[in-house]
């Protein structure tokens, strides 16, 4: 699959990226890398081989339903550029 | 011409876990803002979700109780959006591979059963809260309250068999009360715990292709969900007509106009780019699990309603408003257990018959009573239904009051006074009829009394009555059960006053 410019800005779009152009250009060409160094998996024969994304056979790992303490309020806003009234605060969002 | 409507709902249900679904937060609704945050919920680099349990058994109830297969493999996906409210810049949901699939609900509409498909039903985290508006004076932000973020939810996505507004009412009520009756979902819309997307097409009757939809949100009570899908049907059909073509949008329903409006969002916003959520495995559920599961499924509300009509033969009208909640249920079938199991009443179960000495079996008689007085007076007060609470007088004190109406003691009419005042203060039936001296007058030589004084005292209408006005009867029952204020014994003084005007 070739990646073309076209896909770098819209994925750009969706990652919130301001890019130049140049950059642009660049990323296209790293990205097409990437895949095709990717595509080198397809020589092998996986015909019988399921597919999955997971590298590890481990059975589901569960938690009881159990509560544990949670942060303290200032601790969870103590990254927080803005925040009021024990809240992250963001420019308004319009519904 | 004439359309149809086709319907598809999206229903995201909270469960009632106690901790998150992937971190040991408090799931509490209505603790202060950002109390119940950890740095896995808060998206911090380097932590682990890992799955609770609970979560998935409920979501494994909810399957089972609307006919759904239950994948042994499933797998938890990324939705990638960028969105205040969503810490980690995805939420871990299911995708391709969702807990279960392919399964249905029938729902009553009108009187006629319909079956509504359920395509699948998988499990995701809630994102956060955002807050604004009059109460937060800052016209120019928005205040994120992450509380909510990691809430496990399961969405339930029905088939777009649904084709009215009373149908999708009905199947989003036939699914709350399986919610409730499961114990996993409190059900209740304005807190947000159960809430309805509802995806919207019309097409000309017999076209078999479906019609460009738009979404619907922002509908928080059955009511304006029922109002914004009609809204949204007639849209539709009228851009249609005036040459126009429905565009796929999402809408929000302004609930004070009673309009849907257009969110106007970016194409762009839809590319949500799912993979395989690679910090959780596959989610497997054996058959033994299952089984389970499966042995502590209660009684659900279709089941018990149809039970409900062949062991009490009640209408079906009355079962379904007898099973609206498992508490009520309960409630008459320990009042009908206790009043049965004292074997005929000396009056034969008279109460309420229409004369024609047609009997009215006993489960009737409770069921009359619970709809007509009890549900009454706790709809007047505001009370839940669902909770144990309102059901405050006892089923042996219940009985006692029934009982004293078969036993000839007091009438109808003062029986439902003497319930709701059992009712309001709690106090015995028989102190309240002594104490008020609600006696029924079942004694003939006082009832004669009453009629020839009550006669004695209407010349005028005696003589007409004589000369074939025969509709003055029913004054003189009048006049003599004012003279008795109620409590005259109707069967008796219907009797006697036949008796006396025979003379």
């Amino acid at each position: 699959m070739a990646i073309t410019k076209k896909d770098v800005e819209h994925v750009a779009v969706l990652a919130r990226l301001a890019l130049s152009e140049q950059e642009i250009k660049l990323y296209t060409e790293q990205m097409a890398n990437i895949l095709s160094y990717v595509e080198k998996l397809r020589a092998l024969d996986t015909r019988v081989v399921e597919s999955t994304a997971y590298t590890t056979s481990t059975n589901t790992v569960f938690r009881k339903d159990e509560m544990k303490p949670s942060l303290p309020q200032e601790g969870i806003l103590s990254n927080a550029p803005e925040k009021a009234k024990g809240c992250f605060k963001v420019p308004r969002i319009i519904e | 011409m004439s359309y149809e409507a086709v319907i598809g709902l999206e229903v995201h249900s909270q469960l009632l876990t106690n901790s998150k679904v992937f971190c040991g937060c408090s799931t509490k609704f209505g603790a202060e803002a950002n109390t119940q945050v950890c740095p896995v919920c808060l998206g911090m680099p380097g932590t682990l979700p890992v799955l609770n349990k609970t979560a998935v058994e409920y979501a494994v109830k909810m399957a089972l109780a609307t006919h759904c297969k239950v994948n042994d493999k499933s797998i938890f996906a990324r939705k990638n959006y960028f969105y205040p409210d969503l810490p980690k810049g995805y939420q871990i949901s299911q995708y391709n591979e969702p807990l279960t699939q392919k399964g249905y609900i029938d729902i009553q509409v009108n009187g006629a059963e319909k079956r509504i498909g359920i395509t699948r039903i998988h499990m995701e985290e809630d994102a956060g809260k955002l807050l604004h508006g009059e109460s937060y004076e800052d016209a120019d932000s928005s205040f994120v309250d992450l509380n909510r973020a990691g809430v496990p939810l399961i969405e339930i996505v029905s088939e777009p068999d649904i084709r009215t507004s009373d149908e999708a009412v009905e199947y989003l009520k036939a699914l709350r009360d399986i919610l409730v009756y499961l114990e996993i979902c409190d059900g209740n819309m304005e807190e947000g715990s159960f809430r309805c997307d509802a995806n919207v097409s019309v097409r000309p009757v017999g076209q078999k292709e479906f019609g460009t939809k738009a979404e619907l949100k922002n509908m928080n009570s059955f009511r304006f969900i029922q109002k914004a899908i009609e809204y949204e049907i007639n849209r539709q059909i009228e851009v249609i007509e005036d040459g126009g073509k429905v565009i796929q949008e999402t809408r929000l329903f302004d609930s004070d106009k009673g309009i849907t409006v257009s969110m106007r969002s970016k194409e762009e916003a839809h590319d949500y780019r799912y993979f395989p959520e690679p910090d959780l495995l596959p989610l497997q559920i054996d058959e033994t699990w299952i089984e389970e599961i499966k042995r502590t499924l209660p009684e659900l509300p279709a089941e018990k309603r149809e039970r409900f009509v062949k062991e009490y033969d009640i209408p079906s009208y009355d079962a379904g408003v007898l099973t609206a909640t498992k508490e009520l249920a309960n409630y008459y079938e320990d009042c009908v257990k206790k009043y049965e199991g004292q074997g005929p009443a000396p009056a034969g179960f008279k109460q309420g018959a229409k004369g024609k000495g047609q009997e009215i079996l006993p489960p009737k008689v409770v069921s009359n009573w619970i709809m007509g007085e009890l549900l009454r007076l706790l709809k007047e007060d505001g009370k839940d239904i669902a909770q144990p609470s309102a059901f405050s007088i006892q089923p042996s004190v219940f009985v006692k009051l029934l009982n004293m109406v078969d036993a000839g003691t007091i009438n109808l009419k003062t029986a439902k006074e003497v319930f709701e005042e059992v009712y309001k203060t709690g106090k015995n039936p028989e102190s309240i009829v002594k104490g008020k001296g609600l006696v029924q007058v079942s004694d003939e030589g006082a009832l004669i009394k009453v009629i020839d004084d009550m006669l004695a005292a209407s010349p005028k209408e005696l003589a007409d009555y004589k000369a074939g006005k025969e509709k003055l009867f029913s004054f003189f029952i009048g006049q003599t059960m004012k003279a008795t204020k109620g409590q005259a014994n109707p069967q008796m003084l219907n009797k006697l006053l036949q008796e006396r005007l025979a003379k």
